[in-house]
């Protein structure tokens, strides 16, 4: 439930609402300030978590520079105008600024529109109620029976709406998305129409003419409190209920190695998509490796290095990039690379003979660690012994804590331990502290020397390791179609870091047509078959 | 219908040939054959020894080729085109029958009825050794 203007957990008057002027002074200054932002509204940024350290001036800048390319081939489809470009303003800005502090003036922002939109809309039932009152206290009829009934079910009904809208809308947010959040910002715009013809009605058929009637005040009061309540009926079902039921699935796959899962999404913006996307990728994703893949690219290098195209005819060498004037250097290069593709296949290298050894090899290295791991842990955990309550106070010995305990019986398998990370490429991923923490963790609540091991032994979940190893903090969402538009069948859109990308396909969930066949519990009946019968 | 292992075997045969009935690309006679020596031979209702593997008639189209030419449903085949079905599996039997080559099959059959029609007669004078 978040808008690009971060942090938008709190309401769903998200920043965008148009009819705000303080807020159209503001977009115009920026709109003057603006100058040559040639990034396209294609590559636009989204933040995992509030104050996250960028990891650094050159990931900024490498990914403003891509980005000039990105502007040049994308179609330009914009969600909002000014008000997106000036928020392109502000992200600029808190780039280049210290973090923390850009950030917080969108926050702020945010959260001032917020409060004056929801003071506004509280504040309205109570001051159509006390405005008579203050103004012609004189003339007015006074409250009967029916009348003061209906102050209670004004003040409940406000309580519940109070309630409510902290439920749904004041929530940390989890995310800062690049855009707009369309949903919000159209109910907050409907809220604010809403309460303005309210307002008008009243001023002038009420306040205007000095109406008498206080029940049909009070009645008007609560007229608007329910009309607001049923807006917050529809914020429940556009903004939560309506993305529940699956309707997309959505393929990702890692660009490094390939690891591909799918989800099920129901009909989201492609923001949302990716924020949700991006969410289980934390949970399910394997942690990226870079160490694993160096032999494919080592594979690679060698491929390349292969092979040399010499130019026996003499003529000019390949340098396709003349212009469209120059066919004849084109095609040549053509052909010299069809060569060399051709070259290259026919080659009778014995590349995969090597992997194949070097695989082998490699499995039988790792296998025999693991067993050497396995016992030495087993042995080092028979060392220690958990000691219960009543116990503790028969024998005060060398009674010691669990990080204690852990110093202790680490040494016995901390060698076996780093050999097999080495063996796996494991070993940045752990550190000497992380694995003593595990291991007190472990003592202390009594697993077995097989749950310690497990999170050594397979490569888990990005979540489970500490955060200077995930290589993933900051996401960048790359997609044709404008990231506020609802996915479709077929799309496709990158969210990019700085060490790899996930590729997301979205296919529709095709529909499902279940027919009905009837059958008689007392028709089943069989008969035996004589063999096998053949017709001839 | 005695069947003693090792001994010779007698019964008594009818012979049968059946034009064979072109239907769209192939050639059909019109029955069903069960039985063979790679098949339970006591599951077959019409054999009386039940350790009989030999290849039966288990069906008969109404008015096909084979219900023309007199094959009644449980006869035991023993010879086709000459060629002995006493002793041969389901397949191989399967395919004697259905050789496209062959327009006519010359079956020898036999049947409980034949050797009851023959005792009641002449007392087994005209017994046919089978070939």
């Amino acid at each position: 439930m978040d808008t690009e203007s971060t942090y938008s957990g709190y309401s769903y008057h998200s920043g965008r609402s148009r009819g705000s002027h303080r807020h159209g002074e503001r977009s115009r200054d920026r709109h003057k300030s603006r100058s040559k932002d040639s990034r396209s509204e294609k590559s636009v940024t989204i933040n995992p978590a509030p104050a996250e350290p960028l990891l650094g001036d050159a990931a900024v800048r490498g990914e403003q520079v891509q980005d000039d390319n990105w502007g040049e081939t994308t179609t330009a489809v914009t969600g909002t105008s000014e008000h997106s470009l000036s928020q392109e303003d502000i992200v600029r800005i808190t780039k280049d600024l210290e973090e923390s502090v850009g950030l917080d003036c969108r926050r702020y922002f945010t959260l001032t529109l917020a409060v004056v939109l929801g003071l506004l809309v509280f504040l309205s039932p109570l001051a159509f109620l006390v405005l008579p009152h203050l103004l012609w206290p004189e003339k007015l009829q006074s409250c009967g029976t029916a009348c003061e009934g209906l102050f209670i079910s004004v003040a409940f009904k406000l309580l519940i709406l109070l309630l409510a809208v902290w439920a749904l809308f004041f929530r940390p947010p989890r995310a800062s998305l690049p855009r707009l959040f369309v949903f919000r910002a159209l109910l907050a715009v409907l809220v604010l129409l809403f309460v303005v013809s309210y307002w008008l009605f009243y001023g002038v058929r009420i306040l205007d003419s000095q109406d008498e009637d206080y029940q049909g005040i009070v009645q008007y009061a609560v007229s608007l409190v329910d009309a607001l309540l049923f807006i917050h009926y529809l914020a429940i079902v556009l903004l939560e209920l309506r993305q529940l039921r699956p309707y997309y699935s959505v393929c990702v796959t890692r660009s490094t190695d390939g690891e591909t899962r799918h989800y099920n999404l129901g009909q989201l913006s492609i923001q949302r998509a990716a924020l949700a996307v991006l969410e289980r990728y934390y949970c399910d994703f394997a942690i990226h490796n870079p160490a694993l893949l160096a032999a494919s690219k080592s594979r690679a290098a060698k491929h390349l290095a292969g092979l040399k195209v010499y130019n026996v005819d003499g003529d000019f060498p390949a340098a396709p990039a003349e212009g469209p004037g120059n066919n004849a250097a084109t095609g040549m290069a053509h052909s010299q690379s069809r060569a060399m593709i051709a070259a290259a296949a026919h080659c009778r290298d014995s590349s995969h003979n090597e992997l194949y050894y070097e695989e082998a090899e490699h499995e039988r290295r790792v296998r025999k660690r693991r067993a050497r791991l396995v016992v030495a842990v087993e042995e080092a955990f028979t060392h220690i012994k958990h000691m219960k309550e009543e116990e503790q106070k028969k024998i005060p010995g060398d009674v010691m804590d669990p990080r204690e305990a852990a110093q202790a019986i680490f040494p016995s398998m901390a060698r076996t331990l780093q050999k097999y990370l080495r063996t796996t490429k494991q070993q940045h991923c752990h550190s000497m502290e992380s694995i003593q923490q595990h291991l007190a963790f472990c003592i202390s609540n009594n697993m077995s020397p097989k749950a310690f091991l497990e999170s050594y032994l397979k490569p888990g979940p990005t979540l489970q390791y500490s955060r200077d190893h995930w290589l993933a903090s900051q996401w960048t969402l790359v997609s044709e179609a404008s990231v506020t538009s609802g996915l479709r069948d077929g799309a496709v859109f990158v969210l990019r870091c700085a060490d790899f990308s996930l590729v997301v396909s979205v296919k529709k969930i095709p529909f499902i047509r279940l027919s009905e066949e009837y059958i008689d519990p007392k028709s089943h009946k069989f008969v035996l078959r004589l063999q096998s019968e053949t017709s001839v | 219908m005695s069947f003693i292992p090792g001994q010779p075997m007698t019964a008594v045969v009818q012979r049968i040939e059946i034009q064979k009935l072109r239907q769209g690309d192939n050639l059909i006679l019109g029955f069903s054959i069960g039985g063979g020596i790679d098949q339970d031979p006591g599951q077959n209702p019409f054999s009386e020894d039940k350790s009989d593997k030999g290849i039966y008639v288990t069906r008969i189209t109404p008015n096909g080729p084979a219900d023309m030419a007199g094959l009644m449903m449980g006869d035991k085949i023993m010879q086709v085109n000459g060629w002995d079905m006493t002793m041969v599996t389901h397949d191989q039997a399967r395919k004697r029958l259905t050789k496209k080559k062959e327009d006519v099959v010359r079956l020898l059959v036999t049947r409980k009825s034949l050797e009851d029609a023959v005792k009641n007669s002449m007392g087994g004078q005209h017994i046919r050794k089978p070939h």
